[in-house]
């Protein structure tokens, strides 16, 4: 490890935490529907979708009718999807004629982008047309996202609310973090990029005579503008198979510490605007603090093991880090923190092949998926998703204490604690049970890049990956027709499994009256929460997934040092 | 749920036109304005004819070049089309030969060289098509390509000295040489 090394995390958290407090203000002003600096530009525009769409903006709903305005939405953009790729072929804008996507492979695309996961089971550069990047992919990327901070809005709602029947209007919390918040820096942000380097046309690929006179095909495409709305919107998909480690997606140090800021804001400023509604900034400061302890201890872990480098490698006489699977413009700091903070979040870009790092630096992206993403987490459901686990927290200290647990004022019952378990409970069900069933099964072990075991991290990462809607990959592991269909169903059920609940339990604490906070009340804005609420967290993955864990990664670093080989 | 059907209809297909089609296409037109050698792919034109791109790395076989980092993008390496790594563990069997082959091939090309291994010149890269190496690989493969050319080694060395981009700011990334244009500059080398 380097000075050089941590300045960059450090520098980048510094911005992050800068940018936090503004972009909370300003998120609250969104979602109460105040008049932000932008208004006159954008507020036209809002009351005509309202119009074409036939919305009314003063109608709130239920949390039920928000949940069926989520499904029938991602249910429309399913097969919308489904439908363009498997038809790609005839349509426009693709200069490379790019055949249609074969059936099982375009449900499993589809799931994985209306879930903002964005696995990737297909090579963006011959798999894609230019029509399908950018008005299938790109537009799920910015409704995926926005789905999820509206989510996320209408369950902070449920919180801030008392005996109030309804959490707000989807379509309107939908169109506002569109026009709001996703559009206008994903334009800033894009050009930026695409300053740097990244491409931003619709010719052909170029083929060209290098200087030795062998013959090479130049990429090109939309790049620059979908890049933008990749990180903003935690979304993760790569317009080209090697994702942010591809020059053209990343091609400059600076271009890398952009989409790490682009990864990490939108979840940042919704912690803020978590406090600023509840009318508890303290609360939103201790959720961020928890955050960001366990961004550092990540962070820490990857950079250490990643820089240590491999053994077996040292032993062949090439000394130093671990770079196989890097860039050099990156090295081994820059490629560590994104890996930290691609996983933190449900983003799943990589600007290295998580599948090369060493044991231990793997198994930091693993763990942080395994945690549910809620180290500032994806944009919206890193905010819900930490919320059941802040409701968890206060019932377990409710019990500690032997008092009826309060949470913003309100009584935790029976019902609450059921949704948030609901939620919680989702993760090893989905991840351990499929990675079960694959590694006893000649179909899931058909694909696997790696033998011993890291080829069963590489099982492991897959179901973890796609659970969370993370969408990053140990990405040796190949394409089947078992793979498409179970990772499909586990994104699917990972995503809304967790939005149902979420909107339940924000549903029916928005339906209860305020009780006065007496002196036996146990309040999230503490240290001694901030605590807590780490510990609940750490040990409530730790109890699900070590074993597994211990299996994968584990086991693996202990006979690299043996000098075992596979 | 039927009305919400209905209009998720009209909102997905009012969203597709403005972020899926305007969004793109307008972005597209700023950046072929503000920035149209990078919006184009930041073609390299050396003697009136494309070479290649300044952000992609291409396969270097010849002693008087300076080789890039081995690749697993496509069957022959430096393939745009097919990018991505070896994404081999760091115990699998294949990694480890692949990195002993790299070694002793840089080793037996390289006879000259006196410095230690570098680990970029043994290891593929993430995206197969890294158009970089660090300045100690490029340092490392000097002796070879001053014999090849017939140039002193102190030449060569200060060559790549003026290829050498730092780290951003000071801090971001690592120090590195971008083969294409380092090779580029040898070839216009007045012998």
């Amino acid at each position: 490890m380097t000075i050089t090394g941590w300045l960059q995390a450090l520098v980048f958290f510094a911005i992050v935490l800068a940018l936090t407090k503004p972009l909370g203000l300003y998120f609250a002003r969104v979602f109460e529907g105040e008049r932000t600096w932008l208004s006159p530009v954008v507020e036209p525009l809002e009351r005509l979708i309202y119009r074409i769409c036939g919305i009314d903006p003063a109608h709130e709903m239920p949390w039920y009718a928000y949940a069926l305005a989520v499904l029938a939405f991602s249910l429309v953009g399913f097969v919308y999807l489904y439908v363009l790729l498997r038809t790609q072929r005839w349509l426009p804008l693709n200069p490379q004629h790019i055949g249609n996507m074969e059936p099982s492979l375009a449900w499993n695309t589809a799931i994985s982008f209306l879930t903002n996961t964005n696995w990737q089971f297909y090579s963006g550069e011959t798999a894609m047309s230019y029509l399908s990047q950018m008005a299938g992919l790109a537009w799920h990327n910015f409704v995926s996202a926005a789905a999820g901070v509206a989510i996320a809005v209408a369950v902070v709602r449920g919180i801030a609310r008392t005996s109030s029947a309804t959490l707000g209007n989807f379509w309107v919390d939908l169109t506002r973090a569109l026009l709001y918040i996703f559009v206008p820096i994903s334009i800033v942000a894009g050009l930026a990029l695409c300053a740097q380097g990244v491409p931003q046309n619709f010719n052909a690929y170029t083929t060209v005579r290098t200087v030795e006179g062998g013959l090479q095909t130049i990429t090109g495409g939309p790049m620059a503008s979908q890049e933008a709305i990749k990180e903003l919107g935690t979304n993760g998909g790569g317009f080209v198979n090697a994702n942010s480690a591809s020059p053209n997606e990343n091609p400059t140090p600076f271009s890398n510490l952009l989409e790490l800021l682009l990864i990490f804001i939108v979840a940042a400023g919704l912690v803020y605007m978590y406090g600023v509604m509840v009318r508890n900034r303290r609360a939103g400061w201790a959720m961020f603090a928890a955050m960001s302890l366990l961004f550092f201890g990540g962070f820490t872990v990857a950079y250490w093991a990643e820089a240590a480098g491999n053994p077996l490698i040292h032993h062949l006489g090439a000394l130093g880090g671990n770079l196989e699977g890097k860039e050099v413009r990156f090295g081994i700091a820059a490629s560590a923190l994104f890996a930290t903070v691609t996983t933190d979040t449900s983003c799943g870009a990589v600007n290295a092949m998580h599948d090369s790092f060493t044991a231990l630096g793997g198994l930091v992206p693993l763990v942080n998926m395994q945690l549910g993403e809620i180290v500032f987490g994806g944009a919206g459901s890193g905010l819900y998703g930490m919320i059941m686990f802040v409701v968890l927290t206060v019932f377990i200290a409710g019990l500690m204490v032997g008092r009826t647990p309060e949470f913003m004022g309100k009584k935790i019952e029976r019902r609450e604690v059921q949704f948030a378990i609901l939620a919680v409970l989702v993760t090893p069900v989905l991840v351990l049970i499929p990675t079960a069933i694959a590694a006893v099964t000649p179909a899931g072990l058909a694909t696997l890049n790696n033998a011993g075991p890291h080829g069963f991290s590489e099982i492991l990462y897959a179901f973890s990956s796609t659970n969370a809607n993370n969408g990053s990959a140990f990405a040796g592991l190949g394409p089947n027709l078992f793979y498409n269909v179970a990772t499909g169903i586990t994104m699917l059920f990972g995503r809304f499994a967790v939005i149902v609940p979420a909107l339940a339990l924000a549903g029916s604490l928005a339906g209860k009256r305020a009780i006065p906070e007496g002196p036996g009340t146990f309040t999230t804005d503490s240290g001694i929460f901030v605590a807590l609420l780490m510990g609940t967290i750490v040990i409530v993955g730790a109890l699900t997934f070590l074993p597994a864990d211990a299996l994968g990664p584990i086991v693996e670093h202990l006979l690299v040092a043996q000098g075992s080989t596979f | 749920m039927l009305k919400f059907v209905a209009t998720s209809l009209r909102m997905t297909i009012v969203t597709i036109v403005l972020l899926g089609l305007l969004y793109p296409l307008a972005m597209t037109g700023f950046a072929q304005i503000l920035f149209a050698y990078q919006a184009n792919g930041s073609f390299v034109i050396h003697n009136g004819e494309p070479v290649g791109s300044a952000i992609i790395g291409q396969r270097w076989t010849k002693p008087q070049y300076f080789y890039g980092r081995p690749s697993a993008a496509g069957t022959n390496g430096y393939d745009p089309t097919a990018t991505g790594g070896t994404n081999l563990g760091p115990s699998s069997k294949k990694l480890i030969a692949a990195t002993r082959a790299a070694i002793a091939a840089l080793k037996r090309e390289n006879p000259d060289a006196t410095l230690p291994i570098p680990m970029d010149l043994v290891t593929s890269s993430a995206s197969g098509i890294d158009p970089d190496i660090s300045p100690q690989a490029a340092y490392y493969q000097a002796p070879r390509v001053a014999k090849a050319r017939g140039m002193s080694l102190a030449r060569v060395d200060a060559l790549i000295a003026r290829h050498v981009d730092g780290r951003t700011f000071g801090f971001l990334g690592e120090p590195r040489v971008n083969v294409l244009r380092l090779n580029l500059a040898l070839d216009d080398l007045r012998p």
